[in-house]
């Protein structure tokens, strides 16, 4: 019977299956300071070690600072974020890895942005971290997904996963992007289309043209975004576009194991005429650059946009969702998304940090200067590594000279856990995934949008469309 | 893992679809490397005037009056009933930490996200998922009933209202024994461990470059 690419991944991974609850084998466990505290101590108390150290790979990202680095660990003035920075290191000490990134290691970065790149992250791997952005690894043809602390202990301890299997959601995104529309304008206008809920319950599978044609930078920050349409899996495809990326990098398979690999994933794609429970279809050409206006993902519109009425609202509970999104946001209904103001400006997350990412915001920043209402605009490389490159290609000094500032790689104010954040009622163009109420700072006020459309903002010092600059 | 089997509690009603995981607990707090506490920062943001740290004097801070469960007859409740999409967002099992040090045992909603949902049965709280229009229903009764209290029994599958009408509820049959009998999912997995090795060897067969 013909199978979706993720009935293949999720079949292969079957250890036993008892009345459609499976266990699952995971191949490679992702871990970070934040989730996994609680669970090491889970296995210290209960005198359990890990199964299978070598699948594990570990850095320090969510807490670490991006700036203050000469001074080492006591640069971190929170002595709380110190500590749990400090425990991942100990813990990994006590109980192994295969890799270990901790803090200012010049391979330390975003654990999504990490895992990829060092080649941890393979086709045809089940992939977890206790972070829902795991959903990133998808573009792999893995199967990757965040959990639970809980699960973060069982994983270590077992190897395994309990896990129902999902439905299957095909999204199709058909023809030509349009110069200056990327990835994260695909991943917004989808969940503009299908609602933050709209992929519960589902794992998606990315396919059509867009994709096709698609790098693998921008499959990761298409899966990256699958978990804000509330699916907790997005996968696409294996393709030479993915093989060529992970040819050569340091967990790679090399020589015979090379050939083997390579004949296998091949096989990573859905069977023609494989049947998924949900199918969606967007055709490029509908696509714009996308500015989210609320504290939902899916309060999103096109640039050309306005922030929508409440007469546009579906129901009682979403006009209730928009009353209270207007009143957050400061903004009132039928404003056109260009005439927004921006204070700060946030180029980074692992939805957008990778060189690609840099080098599109630096295209548009080049020559320019930020705009003198913009009080801050930070760079923050995904990694040590891209961070490296980006100032091999001089990146950093455009983007220095046209006022940014460059900082160094981790999280930052995507979540705004170390210092990095925004006061309240300050507003943000940032290339994050989530424009939550307090999630870049108590009071502060999000907007999602490219890099090449944050990098724009912090030029005009309001939302703009990239098209036009070009 | 605590049990649960039956619950006779207080409900409090979030009148708000897509309450998501940093609304729940604010990452600020998840810096700490514990498993308990974060019940007084539950809904930091919405329930204080100032904002929280870790490590402030939680009864010293100024209440948000407007906010929901600061109310007296809220006081107490250990159901939450909200509306879709609850939990959306950040994996953090600390929301489910955070709501069970408050006090929620049962969560009502017509639709939460799969994280989320799967996080609280690994802490001894049971999420239902009832149709829109029964929690439309519901969030009419509590607004009109002050100490108005719903009887769950997970054995049973049912909600019971005060005036004795019942609502059925789903759960996956795994889960409802883990939860009824207070099992360690890990556990029960390590039973399986004959299998874990067989399957792990026959894949190292296949896909060694996995295990490099």
């Amino acid at each position: 019977m013909a199978k979706t690419l993720y009935d293949k991944l999720f079949d292969s991974h079957v250890v036993t299956e008892e009345n459609g609850t499976a266990l699952i084998y995971i191949d490679r466990h992702l871990v970070h300071e934040v989730t996994s505290p609680q669970a090491f101590e889970g296995l210290r108390l209960a005198g359990r070690k890990p199964w299978r150290i070598s699948s594990i790979v570990a850095t320090a990202d969510h807490n670490t600072p991006t700036n203050g680095w000469d001074k080492g660990l006591s640069g971190i003035a929170d002595p709380v974020a110190r500590l749990q920075i400090e425990t991942l290191s100990d813990n990994i000490r006590e109980f192994g890895a295969k890799a270990y990134f901790p803090f200012m290691d010049s391979r330390q970065g975003i654990v999504h942005v990490v895992g990829p790149e060092q080649g941890a992250t393979l086709p045809g791997m089940t992939v977890v971290c206790g972070d829902s952005h795991t959903s990133t690894h998808g573009a792999f043809g893995a199967l990757a997904h965040g959990i639970g602390t809980s699960e973060v202990e069982h994983v270590m301890a077992t190897q395994c996963l309990v896990q129902k299997k999902s439905k299957t959601m095909q999204v199709l995104v058909n023809g030509t992007l349009e110069k200056g529309v990327t990835a994260k304008d695909v991943a917004l206008a989808i969940i503009g289309k299908t609602g933050t809920a709209g992929g519960n319950g589902y794992a998606i599978e990315f396919a059509g043209s867009v994709i096709r044609n698609m790098s693998m930078e921008g499959r990761m920050t298409l899966c990256n975004m699958a978990i804000e349409a509330g699916a907790r899996a997005g996968i696409v495809a294996v393709d030479d576009t993915t093989i060529n990326y992970v040819k050569g990098r340091p967990f790679s398979p090399k020589a015979e194991q090379w050939d083997a690999a390579v004949a296998y994933w091949n096989t990573l794609h859905s069977d023609e005429g494989a049947k998924f429970d949900a199918t969606v279809i967007l055709d490029a050409k509908d696509i714009q650059p996308q500015v989210t206006w609320g504290t939902s993902p899916e309060m999103v519109v096109g640039i050309d946009g306005k922030v929508p009425s409440l007469e546009m609202a579906k129901n009682e509970v979403q006009r209730g969702d928009w009353e209270r999104a207007y009143a957050y946001m400061g903004l009132t209904p039928n404003t056109s998304i260009s005439d927004i103001q921006i204070d700060k400006v946030f180029i980074g997350s692992c939805t957008n940090s990778r060189i690609e990412d840099l080098r599109a915001a630096a295209a548009i920043a080049k020559g320019k200067h930020i705009a003198p209402n913009v009080k801050l605009a930070l760079v923050v490389p995904g990694s040590g590594l891209v961070k490296a490159q980006a100032e091999q290609e001089g990146l950093d000094k455009i983007f220095t000279e046209a006022g940014f500032e460059w900082r160094e790689p981790g999280c930052s104010m995507c979540l705004a856990m170390n210092a990095d954040r925004l006061a309240s009622g300050e507003r943000c163009a940032s290339t994050s995934n989530r424009n939550f109420e307090g999630r870049q700072g108590q009071g502060g006020r999000t907007h999602l949008v490219s890099p090449e459309m944050a990098a724009a903002a912090a030029v005009a010092g309001h939302f703009v469309d990239v098209r036009d600059l070009s | 893992m605590q049990a649960f089997t039956q619950l006779n509690g207080l409900v409090a009603p979030i009148d708000r679809a897509n309450v998501d995981t940093d609304a729940i607990i604010p990452k600020q707090f998840l810096k700490s490397i514990k498993r308990s506490g974060f019940g007084p920062n539950a809904f930091d943001e919405w329930r204080y005037l100032d904002q929280g740290e870790p490590g402030m004097d939680n009864s010293k801070r100024p209440i948000n009056p407007d906010f929901v469960l600061n109310q007296s007859r809220y006081q107490g409740a250990s159901v939450l009933l909200t509306r879709e999409n609850f939990g959306c967002g950040s994996s953090r099992e600390h929301a489910p930490w955070a709501l069970e040090d408050y006090g929620f045992k049962v969560i009502i909603a017509p639709s939460f996200a799969d994280i989320f949902f799967n996080n609280c049965f690994k802490n001894g709280m049971l999420p239902i998922v009832l149709n829109a229009g029964v929690v439309d229903g519901l969030f009419n009764q509590v607004a009109v009933n002050e100490g108005y209290k719903l009887s769950i029994d997970l054995s049973a599958q049912t909600i019971t209202t005060p005036a004795g009408e019942v609502h059925s509820f789903e759960v996956d049959a795994f889960r409802k024994h883990c939860l009824l009998n207070g099992l360690d999912d890990i556990g029960l997995t390590m039973q399986q461990q004959d299998k874990i090795k067989a399957f792990e060897l026959k894949h190292q067969q296949a896909q060694p470059w996995l295990f490099n």
